[in-house]
């Protein structure tokens, strides 16, 4: 464990640069918290905290210098290693044939994310199975993968959304970073406690700093995110719960849900996790050069599948339960984890306010195994 | 092994790189339903695929289709397709001349266990299209028909105007000692042969149910009952196969959109052992 | 010889298959062989049903007049097959035309016979209306399945 002051973490992030990075963090915009690209410290929100609660997100000043003091904006990272639009390939007809120019992410950018949550970081693990993990590799998800250097920050703080601990994500991250920071304030000082997780995360961290945590400096970041695991006051009960979901296929919430959801997607465009897609094909006036792109795709919508003469799921009714069954049930059979990592962006970013925990609590209350 | 489908190896340029390959010829097989044989040229050499795969097959501008493949796996560079005409993009397929080219991305999905039935009677069922994926497991079944016991072929189409390979139906039952039964579910009086749904046609047969493969595909509901029929006649779930269809848009896994339950059908099927997926036949809405 | 013959056929037949020895007596009195060339219609839509047919071999398809559509034919039976239940059912007249479209080997049963062996020997009635209602639960969903047209579309097709 290394100690990186307030005052010193422009050094790491000049450290980031200086090896090629483009830094991404969180920086306040239009009334949020987002991600963007930044360059200095001052661009971070300092000050800045969230206010969170099903349907509800608004920014709030804090009375403090708390670089992180806040949970998780509408923006997840998935944007940068999955991008919301992606031009797969252009064609240009020549005579009864055609010529294919694959496209994709540009292979040389390198994007160092600045303050991962580390619900956040799961959901990224998760994404990586998605993409890399089968016989297939999404080839352009893979190069911004490789390409990106990972600054997790734990969490000292919790929104009234978060359910980080029931999932077993956070508040503190143990895997999938370079490098993990927790931010300590009080006595008087403020400093991050810094550990490497990977021999490049060491290489950087080993150019910023060389003076190591003392133990009560250690123990100061521990106990924050320990103050944070019990300050988190939502909580999904996940005993069993994927076979709980198969069984209850038929279960009288899913009615009940299906009233309030208005099947906006919004949902599945703020998750980390969620990674459907579409693809469009579209020719230009003359019909010599076309192009195919894909792009973020939502289980809520009418279209998703849509077949000759028909539609798999015509109601909402069956469109949320895809969803939910998906992320706590289905998942784990397709990528041995559930689907969610509890950052609860789909309960502050819903029009109506579902909240996916309630929904798990009363299909579970009315179990048929109840 | 015996209870498992056959997962072949990945595609070659990782799935997601499309090829371009020359249109051969189409026949019209039905009013709407037409072959497309293909031409893979340089892609030939290493292109190889397994009976009840699949490929997606992109028209320029307008879009891919995931479409199975219809012809002998043991002819390499020449690949068949067989095509319902439905959409924007099977209707551009349909417009292809010989000389056109269109682009490729495959094989996908698994394949039917054809070594597991070797020894066996084997009992195809097909309904509509669904003989589309079944002819290459004729094919390789016919190569060394000694391998096999008795092949029953079960075939219901829409009309007598409806049915494909009419040809090729007539010469498996006569030269290759194929049991051929084929039922219209309309029929005009020109039509000799049976009228009704494919499952009527069990009533005319006598399984050996404990040596006997089922290999089925075809509409769900109609292989819905088509399963009840076999396994009302003994067979073993096990024992039998059925290839499922959703809407697909990338054939690796990613995109999400054919997902049946915890199967995603371009990669854990089309083709899957019944046991597999009993659970979510009857589900609505899956 | 000739009864002898056409019990061994009638044990043969499924629809006839466990029926005790003493039904299958009663039933005997009632049965006749017959054979139809090819073309040869078995049953008039509109005639008095009097009989029905365990088809043994060949091949019967039901055709029914749809005046300018001319006739349709919607269903065959075969071997195995029981052909006709209108004999059971007032007012005892056949619905649809029956004739065969490969050489027809059968068993007639007259109904009329049956039917005052029904009305005598109640569980012989009973035995033979849970037959029929089996047969006829299996063409109705049969039917049903025809109905829905199934081979029009696909699940996966749509593009």
């Amino acid at each position: 464990m290394y100690i990186i002051d307030s005052t010193e973490l422009h050094n790491l992030m000049e450290e980031l640069i200086k090896r090629g990075y483009l830094l991404i963090g969180p920086t306040v915009r239009s009334g949020a918290i987002v991600l963007e690209s930044i360059r200095t410290v001052d661009d971070l929100p300092r000050g800045f905290g969230d206010e969170q609660e099903p349907s509800h997100y608004s920014l709030k000043r804090r009375n403090d210098a708390m670089l992180f003091g806040f949970v998780v904006g509408p923006v997840s990272w998935k944007k940068f290693l999955y991008p919301p639009r992606l031009t797969m390939f252009k064609a240009t007809r020549a005579g009864k044939s055609f010529t294919i120019a694959p496209e994709g992410t540009d292979k040389n950018r390198k994007l160092a994310f600045i303050g991962v949550r580390p619900c956040e970081v799961s959901g990224i693990l998760m994404q990586d199975q998605v993409f890399t993990g089968g016989k297939y590799v999404d080839r352009a998800y893979k190069a911004a993968r490789d390409n990106a250097f990972i600054v997790a920050v734990n969490c000292t703080v919790t929104g009234g959304n978060c359910f980080c601990a029931s999932m077993g994500t956070g508040p503190g991250a143990t895997r999938g970073f370079d490098i993990a920071l927790t931010e300590v304030l009080g006595g008087g000082k403020h400093y991050f406690v810094a550990s490497a997780g990977t021999p490049r995360g060491e290489e950087v961290l080993g150019a910023v700093t060389q003076r190591e945590a003392t133990e009560p400096e250690s123990r100061s970041a521990l106990d924050a995110v320990a103050r944070a695991a019990e300050s988190l006051t939502k909580r999904m009960d996940i005993r069993e719960l994927p076979q709980l979901l198969k069984d209850n296929f038929e279960n009288p919430r899913w009615d009940d849900v299906a009233k309030r959801c208005l099947a906006c997607t919004n949902c599945t465009m703020v998750c980390p996790t969620c990674f459907c897609s579409t693809v469009e094909d579209a020719t230009d006036l003359t019909g010599m050069h076309a192009e195919r792109s894909r792009r973020w795709d939502s289980c809520f919508t009418l279209d998703f599948t849509k077949v000759a003469g028909g539609n798999i799921r015509p109601s909402i009714r069956a469109r949320y339960r895809q969803w939910l069954t998906h992320k706590l049930s289905n998942w784990m059979d397709q990528f041995g984890t559930l689907g969610c990592v509890g950052c609860g962006r789909c309960i502050t970013w819903c029009p109506s306010g579902i909240d996916i925990t309630a929904e798990v609590d009363a299909i579970r209350g009315n179990s048929v195994h109840a | 092994m015996k209870h498992e489908t056959i997962q072949p190896p990945a595609a070659p340029g990782e799935g997601l790189r499309l090829h371009t390959v020359t249109v051969k010829k189409v026949i019209w097989e039905t009013d709407d339903t037409f072959t497309l044989q293909i031409d893979l040229g340089e892609m030939g050499e290493t292109f190889s695929f397994l009976p009840g795969q699949f490929n997606m097959l992109y028209v320029f501008g307008l879009g891919e289709a995931a479409i199975s493949i219809s012809s002998d796996a043991s002819q390499g560079g020449m690949l068949a397709h067989t095509i319902h005409r439905v959409g924007t993009v099977t209707t551009g397929l349909a417009q292809m001349k010989r000389g056109d080219v269109i682009g490729l991305r495959g094989p996908f999905g698994t394949a039917w266990p054809i070594t597991a039935a070797r020894g066996k009677d084997v009992c195809i069922v097909a309904g509509g299209i669904g003989l589309a994926p079944l002819r290459p497991v004729m094919y390789a079944m016919l190569r060394e028909r000694t391998a096999f016991e008795r092949i029953i072929l079960l075939y219901g189409a829409r009309s007598p105007l409806d049915l494909l390979y009419r040809v090729e139906l007539e010469e498996w039952a006569k030269e290759h000692n194929v049991e051929v039964l084929v039922t219209v579910d309309r029929g005009d009086s020109s039509w000799k042969g049976y009228i009704g749904v494919v499952t009527s046609l069990f009533s005319y047969l006598k399984l050996d149910a404990r040596a006997t493969v089922g290999y089925v595909c075809g509409p769900e509901t109609m292989m819905k009952y088509t399963i009840d029929e076999m396994e009302r006649r003994g067979l073993a779930e096990d024992q039998i196969y059925l290839s499922m269809e959703r809407n697909m848009k990338c054939a690796v896994g990613f995109c999400g959109h054919c997902q049946y339950g915890p199967e995603f059908i371009c990669k854990d099927g089309p083709v899957f052992t019944l046991p597999r997926i009993r659970h979510l036949l009857d589900k609505k809405e899956l | 010889m000739q009864t002898e013959n056409l019990t061994e056929i009638l044990r043969q037949h499924p629809f006839l298959a466990g029926l005790s020895d003493a039904h299958m007596e009663v039933l005997i009195g009632c049965a006749s062989n017959v054979r139809y060339a090819e073309g040869a219609p078995l049953i008039q839509e509109g005639e008095i049903a009097n009989t029905f047919y365990l088809i043994r071999t060949g091949r019967v398809a039901l055709e029914t007049d749809v005046n300018a559509r001319g006739k349709i034919r919607i269903q065959t039976v075969g071997p195995g097959d029981v052909l006709g239940w209108s004999w059971l059912i007032s007012p005892f007249r056949w619905h649809f035309n029956a004739l065969a479209v490969a050489e027809v080997r059968a068993v007639a049963l007259d109904g009329e016979c049956l039917r005052k062996k029904c009305e005598k020997d109640h569980d012989f009635g009973y035995e033979m209306l849970s037959r029929f209602s089996h047969v006829m639960e299996r063409r109705l969903e049969a039917t049903r399945m025809q109905l829905l047209d199934l081979y029009t579309t696909s699940p996966g097709a749509h593009v």
